[in-house]
């Protein structure tokens, strides 16, 4: 069991800043993902959780005891590399026995955690071998065991998949999400770059952004509320689509006149001041379908991807603008070079006034 | 002739003479010994490219041949002669050997010297590599250590000769014994021991070799795999000992096997200090104390220098190939 709690963790290297006014609170039990580009400090605030990374302000806390200057082996952590960092000259059994004989613990309780470990990870015929005679996803697994081993309160994961291919990392990414299940109440922490693995494992997923934290929410409602721009464009694929526009009605269903003609309905309800406000309306890809009437996009289709289930249909606006992207179901190689019209579910329909979501006014 | 000209010609000559020698000899295989006519031009295309390697290899094969593998055979049968080279004795020499105690004596001390030396080298020059690597004056300490490399054995066994000095003004052992009011002796002359103050030099030149060495080897080990061990709960003491050095390893047999080798061949020291005296022969030394004047017998005993030499090399080379994998 363990709580974790971030307050006002901060991060500089010198002069330089890279995390500053994190805060957070984890409950026992939750795997959380850490998603946010390359580069956003991901790995930094991981490190500085592991205690590998010196925490430049801010507490940690870990059960309500402060971690700050805690070394890390005392902080009841363990952390999977996405180099696994095996030990390349100790078998696959003397890698993940090696804590517990730090730890002076008997060679019988010893044996009997790798061999329950191996169990768990189908590692047992491998138990004899260097880590050099493994592929890529047997490594992979070394290296969870190893943290399993250790029976950690909190596991850290960094990138664990991203040096696996397609296939391996759809397999051992369910192989986490039944350790998961299997150890209900460790803590999980997990860095990806992976929207997919985000979506999936995660409790609740921290988006990180310029030095700090864009948004903290389960996997849904970062995907269906997003609180930014941000956000709304980071999760999903393809990104959604931001369209500049005038507020023209308000109330409980709000009109946005939009700037290249069109007409955006969103069931995102707005005050009476709220008129003449110039936002951004969101709409996912997804939730484009082809209009009958009244439009918030009409274009020539200038370019037809089709994925099989799904066919993307891409619109170049005039000038630089970003294309809009719609998903339809189904295949349209027709649509061509055709001129269509898109609306969306007002519920759908997500409005941004300087970056921010007018629904977490 | 302008010395600018003369390199001219010689590479001209030099250059010229290889691809002369390879388009002649490979026209020669062509046209003269197996031409591509006959009854069987076929196998005789097949027989040409079967010999066609060894005309590139000979010119190497013929180089090595010369100054490596012709020395070690004239020498052997050198060392079957009497002392002008006159009067071929068997295995005189060797017997004489066998009986001199001198001999034996030095290669006891060789003995110790392979030991003692490599060991001790590797291992202050491991240390050496770890502790400078994090420190900002690092790189100073590491060019001081390294420095005596630059030194020659002559130089540098001069330099110790003052250390050892008999005399407290000189001497800096004599200096210290003197502060405390102790009479000055010779370490030079305390039988046995003197044999280490002399490896002291070896050692002291050879720990920046492999400082060097080391401290590129450490400095490849994946940060990860240290860190996975911090937060595994090793100390430092675990952290270089369970997974820095284990990882090293090959590296640290070849700094080990390479110094090892170079104990078989250095005279120098013990001839410039003590002269082989008070019973510090080694081997290399003993040889240049017979050359000049019992080539028969120095060639013997640089002989048995070669037998003991030839597997700690094969086993570098080995480890080294390894490492290179
Ligand atoms: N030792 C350092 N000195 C200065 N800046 C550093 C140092 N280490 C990391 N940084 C900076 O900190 C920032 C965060 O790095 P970090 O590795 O945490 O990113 P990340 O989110 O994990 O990226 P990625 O997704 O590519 O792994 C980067 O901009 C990086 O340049
Ligand atoms: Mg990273």
């Amino acid at each position: 069991m363990a709580d974790l709690k971030l307050e006002n963790i901060a991060k500089s290297y010198g002069e330089v800043s890279v995390l500053k006014d994190i805060n957070l609170d984890i409950k026992a039990g939750e795997l959380i993902v850490f998603v946010g580009p390359s580069g956003c400090g991901k790995s930094t605030l991981l490190r500085m959780i592991a205690g590998l990374e010196k925490i430049s302000g801010g507490t940690l806390e870990i059960d309500g005891v402060r971690m700050n200057e805690v070394p890390p082996a005392n902080r009841g952590i363990a952390m999977v590399f996405q180099s696994y960092a095996l030990y390349p000259h100790m078998t696959v059994r003397d890698n993940m026995a090696f804590a517990l004989k730090i730890a002076k613990m008997s060679k019988e309780e010893i044996d009997a955690a790798v061999e329950k470990a191996a169990k768990m990870l189908q590692l047992e015929p491998y138990l004899d071998r260097l880590p050099k005679a493994l592929s890529g996803g047997q490594r992979q697994r070394v290296a969870i065991g190893r943290a399993i081993v250790r029976d950690p309160k909190v596991y850290l994961f960094d990138e664990p998949l991203s040096n696996l291919d397609a296939a391996l990392r759809v397999a051992t990414r369910i192989e986490i999400a039944q350790l998961k299940e299997a150890m209900p109440d460790r803590t999980m922490i997990y860095v990806t770059h992976d929207q997919v693995e985000a979506m999936t494992l995660a409790s609740r997923i921290v988006v990180l952004a310029n030095k700090g934290i864009a948004q903290v929410g389960t996997p849904l409602d970062l995907y269906e509320r997003p609180e930014n721009e941000f956000v709304a464009q980071f999760i999903g694929s393809p990104s959604m689509n931001l369209l500049p526009g005038e507020v023209v009605e308000t109330g409980e269903v709000t009109t946005v006149k939009l700037a290249r003609g069109g007409v955006a309905r969103s069931t995102v309800p707005t005050r009476p001041e709220d008129m003449g406000l110039k936002v951004n309306i969101g709409v996912r890809p997804e939730d484009f379908v082809p209009a009958e009437g009244e439009a918030i996009y009409t274009g020539h289709v200038d370019i037809v991807e089709a994925l099989g289930e799904v066919t993307l249909l891409y619109f170049q606006p005039e000038g630089d603008a970003a294309p809009v992207i719609a998903k339809l179901p189904g295949i349209h190689h027709d649509r061509r070079h055709s001129q269509l019209s898109l609306s969306a579910d007002p519920a759908k329909v997500h409005l941004f006034a300087d970056g921010r979501s007018l629904l977490y006014r | 002739m302008s010395p600018i000209l003369q390199g001219i010609i010689t590479i001209a000559l030099g250059v010229g003479g290889c691809i002369a020698y390879f388009y002649a000899s490979n026209l020669v295989l062509d046209k003269v010994i197996f031409p591509p006519r006959g009854a069987d031009p076929g196998r005789n295309i097949n027989r040409a490219n079967m010999v066609r390697p060894w005309l590139f290899l000979f010119p190497a094969i013929a180089a090595l041949g010369l100054y490596l593998a012709y020395p070690v055979v004239g020498s052997f049968w050198r060392s079957l002669f009497n002392r002008n080279g006159t009067e071929f004795i068997g295995l005189g020499n060797y017997q004489k050997l066998a009986a001199d105690d001198t001999f034996r004596q030095a290669v006891f001390n060789n003995f110790l010297w392979v030991l003692v030396v490599p060991a001790l080298a590797t291992f202050f020059g491991l240390m050496a590599a770890q502790l400078t690597d994090r420190i900002k004056w690092g790189n100073i300490a590491k060019s001081l250590i390294f420095m005596p490399m630059a030194i020659s054995f002559v130089g540098a066994s001069l330099i110790w000769k003052f250390v050892y000095a008999n005399n407290p003004q000189i001497g800096l052992i004599n200096a210290i014994r003197d502060a405390f009011h102790l009479q000055p002796l010779d370490p030079l002359q305390i039988p046995f021991w003197n044999n280490f103050f002399l490896m002291v030099i070896l050692i002291w030149i050879q720990t920046g070799f492999a400082m060097v060495i080391l401290s590129a080897a450490l400095r490849g080990i994946p940060e990860e795999t240290v860190e996975a061990a911090v937060l595994d709960g090793a100390n430092p003491f675990q952290l270089f000992f369970k997974i820095k050095v284990p990882q090293i390893m090959p590296t640290i047999v070849v700094v080990w096997t390479t110094i090892t080798i170079l104990v078989l061949k250095v005279f120098d020291i013990v001839y410039a200090t003590t002269g082989g005296n008070f019973g510090t022969q080694i081997l290399p030394s003993y040889m240049m104390s017979y050359m000049f004047r019992d080539d028969g017998r120095a060639t013997a005993v640089a002989f048995v220098i070669m037998i003991i030499v030839l597997p700690v090399m094969i086993w570098n080379i080995i480890q080294a190939r390894k490492e290179m994998r």
